[in-house]
C-alpha cells in the first residue's frame, strides 16, 4: 500500500473537458431537432395531399371514364394504364436487371472494360428520365413507327429502371458474406445452385428494396410516359391492347392541371394526387410483406 | 493414442507445389494421410496450412492466379485430373471453416442444404438425414425441438457443430477442419474435440490448428509446416516427444511462432 495512491471520491466522474460535453449535447440536440422537423414536414406533406383528395374519392371517380368538357370525369383508364404499364415494365426490367447485376457481381472478370461498364451503369442510373423518353421516341415512334403506345411507354420505363436495378442487385449480392458462398461450394454446390439458393435469398432484402424504389418511381414517372405513351387513353376501361395510347395517372395529373378545360380540373388533380401517393405507399408496403414474413421466420 | 500401424493411406500427396501468382506457397510437399484417423497440420501463421487443406477439396480453384504442380490422390484417384467433377469431389471431401458460417436459414434447412443440392427431396429421407447428421455432430439433443428456428439463433459453438452436421449430411469420406475451434470458447472447443474423436472411426479427418495442445490431444498424426515446406511429419506422440528436426523442437517448445 503505497501512500502515494490517492483515492478519488468520484472515480468515474468525467475527465473530459466540459466544452466537449457541451458540444456533444448541442450536436445531439441539433440532430434531433432537424430530424424531427424533417419527419414532421414529410408527414405533413403526405397528410395535406391525402386529406385534400381522399375524402372526395368514389368508385365512380376511380373507375369512371375521363371527360374532356363536362364536370365529373373519372380516372379509370389512366389508373388502369398506370398499373398495366408498371407491371409490364417490371416484368421486363426485373429479370434483365437482376441478370445483369448477378453477372457483374459473380461472373464479370475484374478488368478495365468491366470497370468502365460499371461506371456507365452508374451514370445511366442518374440520367434524367426525359432522356429515356427521348430515346423511347427515337426507338418506338421513329424507328418502329408505332406511335405513342402502352408498350413503348412500358419498355422505355424498363430502360429507365434497368440501371438502378442492376446496381442494386450487384451491390446486394456483393454484400453477401463470402463465407456463405464458400460453405455452399464446399458442400458440392455448383455456382448456379449457390446463386439460386444462397446468394439471391440472402440478398433479397436489398433487391426488394431496390424494386420498391424503382416501382414507386415508375408509377409516378411522367416525362417518359408523356413522350412515349402520350397524354390520352383509348377512352375505354380494361384496354389490354399494347398498342393503345397509354396515359397514366401521373401524366393525367399533369394534363388536367395544365392543359384541361374541364371546370373541376383542380378537384380532379387533388384526387388524382391523393390516389397516386396512396398507391405508391401501398406498393412499398406490399413489397415489404414477403420480407417481413421471411424475417419472422428467421428469428 | 497411437495411429494404428496398419491403417492405409487414403490421401497421397506427391511433390505438390502451389503458387499464388508468383508467390511459392507450397514447396514440394509430399505426405500420406491415413484413413479413419485424425491428422493435424501445425505451424506458424502463413506457412501454408490452410492452402494445403484447400487443395484437398479444390477450394483453391476459386482463387484466381493459383497454379498447382504435383499430384494429390484420394483413394487412389488423382483429384486434379481432367475427368474429376469438382462438385462430386467436394461432396466426398467436406470442410468446416474457421468462423462458423451457417446459412441464414433454419437449422433444418442448413443441414438439408447439401442433400438437396445433390437431388434428395423426399421429406422422410431428409428428416432422417437431418436427424442422423445432427446426432453425429452431438447437437440433436440441444436442437431437436427447434429445428425450424434460425441457425443464427444458436451460440457460436452450436453453430460450429451445426456446420459439422451440415458437412456430414452429404456423407463425405474426408472432413477438413480449418482452425474450426479457434473462434470458440474452451468448453465448445472441448466438445468439438470430443466430437472429432468420435467421428474419426467413420471419417478421415484433417485439421489445421494453432493450438499445439489440441494437436497433441486429438490427433493421431501431426504434420509440422514452415514457410510452405513440410519440416516433419510423424505419429503425434513421436513428434511431440522426440522431434527429429531442431525447428520442430523449437516450435513445439514455444520458442517461435
Ligand atoms: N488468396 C491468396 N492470394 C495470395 N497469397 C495468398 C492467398 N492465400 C494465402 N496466401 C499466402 O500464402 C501463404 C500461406 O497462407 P495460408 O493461409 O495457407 O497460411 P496458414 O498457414 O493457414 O496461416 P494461418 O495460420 O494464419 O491461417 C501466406 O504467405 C499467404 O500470404
Ligand atoms: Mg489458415
Amino acid at each position: 500500500m503505497s501512500a502515494g495512491v490517492q483515492q478519488s471520491p468520484r472515480p468515474f466522474a468525467s475527465s473530459r473537458k466540459s466544452g466537449n460535453r457541451l458540444k456533444n449535447n448541442l450536436f445531439t440536440g441539433l440532430v434531433w431537432t432537424v430530424g424531427i422537423c424533417t419527419i414532421i414536414f414529410i408527414i405533413g406533406l403526405l397528410f395535406l395531399i391525402l386529406e385534400k383528395g381522399m375524402p372526395k374519392l368514389s368508385i365512380d371517380f376511380l373507375l369512371g371514364l375521363p371527360d374532356e368538357i363536362m364536370e365529373g370525369g373519372g380516372i379509370g383508364p389512366a389508373l388502369f394504364n398506370s398499373f398495366y404499364v408498371l407491371i409490364i415494365s417490371l416484368v421486363i426490367s426485373i429479370p434483365l436487371g437482376m441478370a445483369a447485376g448477378i453477372y457483374l457481381s459473380e461472373f464479370a472478370p475484374d478488368n478495365k472494360f468491366i470497370g468502365f461498364l460499371r461506371v456507365c451503369v452508374e451514370g445511366l442510373a442518374s440520367v434524367p428520365s426525359i432522356i429515356f423518353g427521348l430515346f423511347g421516341i427515337v426507338l418506338f415512334v421513329e424507328a418502329f413507327d408505332i406511335g405513342l403506345t402502352i408498350i413503348g411507354g412500358a419498355v422505355s420505363l424498363a430502360f429507365l429502371n434497368l440501371p438502378v436495378l442492376t446496381r442494386v442487385t450487384e451491390e446486394a449480392i456483393r454484400a453477401v458474406p463470402q463465407e456463405m458462398k464458400h460453405a455452399s461450394f464446399a458442400l458440392g454446390g455448383t455456382h448456379l445452385q449457390t446463386i439460386r439458393r444462397v446468394l439471391i435469398p440472402v440478398a433479397l432484402n436489398g433487391i426488394i428494396t431496390g424494386i420498391c424504389l424503382v416501382a414507386g418511381r415508375a408509377f409516378g414517372e411522367s416525362a417518359v410516359i408523356i413522350l412515349t405513351a402520350g397524354v390520352t387513353t383509348s377512352g375505354v376501361m380494361w384496354d389490354f391492347n399494347l398498342l393503345s395510347p397509354g396515359e397514366t395517372l401521373a401524366v393525367h395529373l399533369w394534363y388536367v392541371q395544365s392543359e384541361a378545360i374541364v371546370p373541376d380540373a383542380v378537384e380532379i388533380a387533388e384526387k388524382s394526387a391523393a390516389v397516386l401517393v396512396f398507391i405508391v405507399l401501398l406498393i412499398n408496403l406490399l413489397f415489404r410483406i414477403p420480407l417481413w414474413l421471411n424475417a419472422r421466420k428467421m428469428r | 493414442m497411437q495411429a494404428p500401424a496398419h491403417t492405409r493411406a487414403l490421401i497421397e500427396i506427391d511433390k505438390l507445389n502451389l503458387y499464388y501468382g508468383t508467390f511459392h506457397a507450397l514447396k514440394n510437399v509430399s505426405m500420406e494421410i491415413p484413413e479413419k484417423a485424425i491428422t493435424a497440420f501445425i505451424g506458424p501463421s502463413g506457412c501454408g496450412k490452410s492452402t494445403l487443406l484447400r487443395t484437398l477439396n479444390r477450394m483453391n480453384d476459386m482463387i484466381a492466379g493459383t497454379r498447382i504442380e504435383g499430384k494429390i490422390a484420394i483413394g487412389g484417384a488423382d483429384i486434379y485430373s481432367k475427368e474429376v467433377d469438382v462438385e462430386t469431389l467436394r461432396k466426398k471431401v467436406g470442410m468446416v471453416f474457421q468462423q462458423p458460417n451457417p446459412f441464414p436459414k433454419s437449422i433444418y434447412d442448413n443441414v438439408a442444404y447439401g442433400p438437396r443440392l445433390h437431388g434428395i427431396s423426399g421429406r422422410k429421407q431428409l428428416d432422417e438425414i437431418v436427424e442422423t447428421s445432427l446426432r453425429s455432430a452431438a447437437l440433436w439433443e440441444e436442437v431437436k425441438d427447434y429445428l425450424k428456428r434460425s441457425a443464427l439463433s444458436l451460440s457460436g459453438g452450436q453453430q460450429q457443430r451445426l456446420c459439422i452436421a451440415r458437412a456430414l449430411a452429404v456423407e463425405p469420406d474426408v472432413l477438413l477442419m480449418d482452425e474450426a475451434t479457434s473462434a470458440l470458447d474452451p468448453i465448445s472447443t472441448l466438445k468439438i474435440e470430443e466430437l472429432a474423436q468420435e467421428l474419426k472411426d467413420r471419417y478421415t479427418i484433417v485439421m489445421v490448428t494453432h493450438n499445439m495442445h489440441q494437436a497433441a490431444r486429438v490427433s493421431n498424426q501431426t504434420v509440422f509446416f514452415l514457410n510452405g515446406e513440410v519440416v516433419e511429419y510423424a505419429e503425434t506422440e513421436k513428434l511431440f516427444s522426440t522431434p527429429r528436426d531442431q525447428r520442430t523442437e523449437d516450435y513445439i517448445s514455444g520458442r517461435f511462432g
